[in-house]
């Protein structure tokens, strides 16, 4: 496969992760926005801050008002990360790699794109923006979907795959981080409305609300909430589940290819550490310092994977 | 009065027979709703082509119309003979231009033609590429005027577009239309993709040990014609490559890969000679590899179309192609050419003002139907510019009657209405032979009367049957 095609596919599946995520956010977002009377903006503040983009956010704006927050995240053409911005390259890769993936793949990412060109192709009212989000995932979904039904499983789906993994990774630890202060356990804070409503949304922002009352032993509170999304391996938006995934897709590339690579090294380094691990561990080293350390580590295995591929040269 | 392909007279053209029964059988409704359907199936496939300069649409569909464009097997031996015997020709003459120039010291095709020719290329003398080939795929636009009337219209021998259109096309039509095949034998285009990978080996470098690697060159995808080249490659199974994935590696033009270089022996390139090497031509370009002529001369790679093929699609050449084809082959040219007045001969300059309005007037050099003008339709203003530039650069223009393009109907809702047509046929040249797949693009103007059948300027696209007779 060329290089090129590698790093089409990888960077395709990245923006169609990072479209969904950002669409799962200002769902949640959105979600406190209307149930908590108090302060709009700082809710909205936050969605900017755990999409990593504060400062491209306040080059534009000066207030957090839910037009202008979701006008920026859903449809701004000069913001590189806004959902239409990733679709649109999304689909370009899909076109640069069109010979690598099947017609349905292509067909699911062509007809996404087309949607949201008409969906996105004046402001989002409030009364719109449910049935736009939810039509932002189902896509991802069909996508998703024409993937895993009609791939072959070879490197090509294997480089889909980690882009698909690299950023959910990162976006977990990201939105982990940014409410990392609120599940740090706290005597005077724990079972406070204010807690309760944090969690929530942070587990509606990785569509783990549902699973979070199956999955664990339902009790709401923060090491369970943070155990959930870092550690438990059942959680596909988990960065122990992402860890895994990114270990057995290079693993698979690397026999397929017949050589080792520095990539693999480094996912398995970012496995390892959060593999067999206690949260209350995490707790005490420290669960910022913690997060920042693997989001430098997936940096560096993005840069690593684009290096032993040739993606670029 | 046109040549209507499908009716004669009261009655219908034997090839068009099966198809008016069926056709007799059909409700409006339910074909217009076909129609939509295979418009909505282009846009999802992305089938769709860039239009330069055009930045609001800039993904555009050529319409595609429902009702096939039939030829008989008969006609279509004579004219298949007729692209055979020009496409050896083309390449004979592009052979001799290169190395001996018999036919310039035969004094039948003036030398200023070619040395001053932009498409002419000195680096290309004195050199024969891998099995004598020069033009791989040929694309030649045919028209027709009568029942045996077939003229050549262009000779497309540098990187003809379009075949994938004549596969897609033929597939929307299997899909939508299964019972018209079971009525009547469609001889297949589907082979295509299969004789060219098979073609383009055969002209690998004689050096070249195991089977060939055969790769496609393509500016990227916002070059107008990306669908159809990551289509070609994908019908072949053969990667697509963009001049930055290629690189120079002891000697041979190597991609790279996620396992690090790999020999490519043929490319089968979709970009314009000026772009191929910016250490040979445009020093600009992002597009080809630096140093790929110097590959090609030491025999390293087979590069399809050769460079430097254009000096013989050009259409002042076009106008000597009878002669060049007897003077090759030694037979008479089975397809006719259209009259043409060299613009640079004072006497035809002088017939050609006196007659704009009843010309076709195009550029020596122009393709895609941009400037050019059409006389019957142009007005006294239009007229009295294109005189203008005429007279400021003679050489730079030939002149044609407007031909009495034929016809064949198109859908509408209000039921079939005639339009004017033309023919691409696809031939395929290696060492061995040229293979021409029965088919090709039949181009058709969408607007009523229209002569100009260019997608660039509106035009819309047929399926073209050719019947097992």
């Amino acid at each position: 496969m060329l290089g090129k095609t590698a790093g089409g596919l990888y960077w395709m599946f990245r923006n169609l992760e990072r479209a969904e995520n950002t669409a799962r956010l200002i769902e949640a977002g959105f979600r406190i926005a209307l149930t908590r009377s108090t302060d709009p903006a700082s809710d909205w503040r936050s969605v900017i801050v755990t999409s990593a983009q504060q400062a491209a956010y306040e080059a534009k704006c000066q207030t957090y008002q839910s037009t202008q927050v979701t006008e920026f995240l859903l449809r701004d053409p000069s913001n590189p990360s806004s959902v239409m911005s990733l679709i649109k390259n999304a689909r370009d890769n899909a076109r640069l790699t069109r010979t690598a993936i099947t017609s349905e793949v292509w067909g699911a990412v062509n007809e996404t794109w087309m949607r949201l060109c008409d969906q996105l192709s004046a402001p989002v009212p409030d009364t719109e923006l449910p049935k736009v989000l939810a039509s932002i995932r189902r896509q991802s979904a069909l996508v998703r979907g024409a993937l895993h039904g009609t791939m072959l499983r070879n490197d090509v789906y294997d480089f889909c795959r980690l882009g698909t993994f690299l950023e959910r990774a990162d976006n977990t630890a990201r939105i982990v981080d940014v409410k990392y202060h609120a599940l740090l356990p706290s005597p005077s804070f724990v079972g406070s409305k204010m807690d309760n409503v944090q969690w929530e949304t942070l587990l509606r922002s990785v569509s783990g609300h549902r699973a979070f009352r199956w999955g664990s032993d339902g009790e709401y509170n923060a090491a369970n909430i943070a155990n959930f999304l870092i550690l438990d391996r059942r959680m596909p938006r988990s960065l122990g589940y992402c860890a895994d995934n990114l270990v057995d897709n290079l693993t698979y590339i690397c026999d397929q290819y017949g050589q080792e690579t520095e990539s693999l090294e480094r996912a398995h380094a970012i496995d390892s550490r959060l593999r067999g691990r206690d949260i209350h561990e995490i707790f005490d080293e420290g669960l910022h310092e913690f997060l920042s350390t693997t989001l430098i580590h997936l940096g560096e295995l993005g840069l690593q994977i684009e290096k032993d591929y040739r993606f670029f040269q | 009065m046109y040549f209507c392909e499908m009716t004669a007279g009261d009655g219908v053209r034997g090839p068009y027979a099966d198809y008016d029964a069926w056709f007799a059988q059909q409700d409006n409704a339910r074909l217009a709703q076909k129609s939509r359907e295979a418009e909505a199936f282009f846009r999802q496939t992305g089938i769709t082509f860039n239009v330069y300069g055009d930045k609001d649409a800039e993904e555009r569909l050529i319409p595609f119309d429902l009702v096939p464009r039939i030829l008989s097997g008969r006609e279509w031996d004579k004219l298949s003979r007729g692209v055979d015997q020009r496409v050896r020709a083309l390449n004979a003459f592009l052979h001799d231009i290169y190395n001996r120039q018999e036919i310039l010291r035969a004094g039948i095709v003036p030398i200023d033609l070619i040395a001053q020719n932009d498409a002419y290329l000195p680096q290309m003398m004195d050199f024969v590429p891998p099995g004598g080939v020069y033009t791989h795929i040929v694309g030649t636009d045919l028209v027709r005027t009568g029942e045996d009337d077939f003229f050549v219209l262009e000779d497309n021998a540098r990187t003809p577009s379009g075949v994938s259109y004549m596969l897609e096309n033929r597939e929307t039509m299997l899909q939508m239309f299964p019972e018209l095949f079971s009525k009547q034998k469609v001889k297949r285009v589907s082979d295509y993709p299969k004789n060219l990978r098979a073609s383009l080996e055969a002209s690998a470098p004689p050096n070249c040990k195991g089977r060939p690697c055969v790769a496609v060159l393509t500016p990227g995808i916002h070059n107008s014609a990306y669908f159809e080249h990551s289509f070609l490659a994908d019908q072949m199974g053969v990667q697509l490559v963009e001049g930055h994935d290629l690189r120079i590696v002891d000697g041979h033009i190597a991609m790279r890969t996620t396992r690090g270089f790999k020999v490519i022996d043929v490319l089968y390139r979709r970009v314009d000679d000026d772009f191929l090497d910016p250490l040979t031509f445009h020093p600009d370009s992002m597009l080809g590899v630096p140093g790929i002529m110097d590959v090609y001369r030491a025999g390293n790679i087979t590069i399809a179309n050769a460079p430097g093929t254009g000096v013989a699609d050009d259409k002042a050449i076009y106008s000597y192609m009878p002669d060049i084809v007897e003077f090759y082959t030694g037979e008479k040219a089975i397809l006719k050419n259209v009259e043409t007045f060299r613009c640079s001969e004072p006497d035809s300059l002088k017939y050609t003002l006196d007659n704009l309005k009843d010309l076709v007037v195009k550029e020596v050099h122009g393709s895609g139907g941009y400037g050019m003008l059409v006389g019957p339709a142009a007005s006294k203003a239009e007229l009295a510019a294109f005189a203008d530039k005429l007279r400021a650069n003679p050489a730079n223009y030939i002149a044609q009657p407007t031909l009495s393009l034929s016809t064949v109907p198109i859908f509408t809702e209000a039921g079939l209405a005639p339009r004017h047509v033309d023919l691409r046929p696809f031939a395929l040249v290696s060492p061995e032979q040229v293979n021409i797949v029965p088919g090709g693009l039949t181009r058709v103007a969408m607007t009523e009367g229209s002569l100009v059948v260019n997608s660039s300027q509106g035009g819309g696209t047929k399926d073209t049957w050719v019947l097992e007779d």
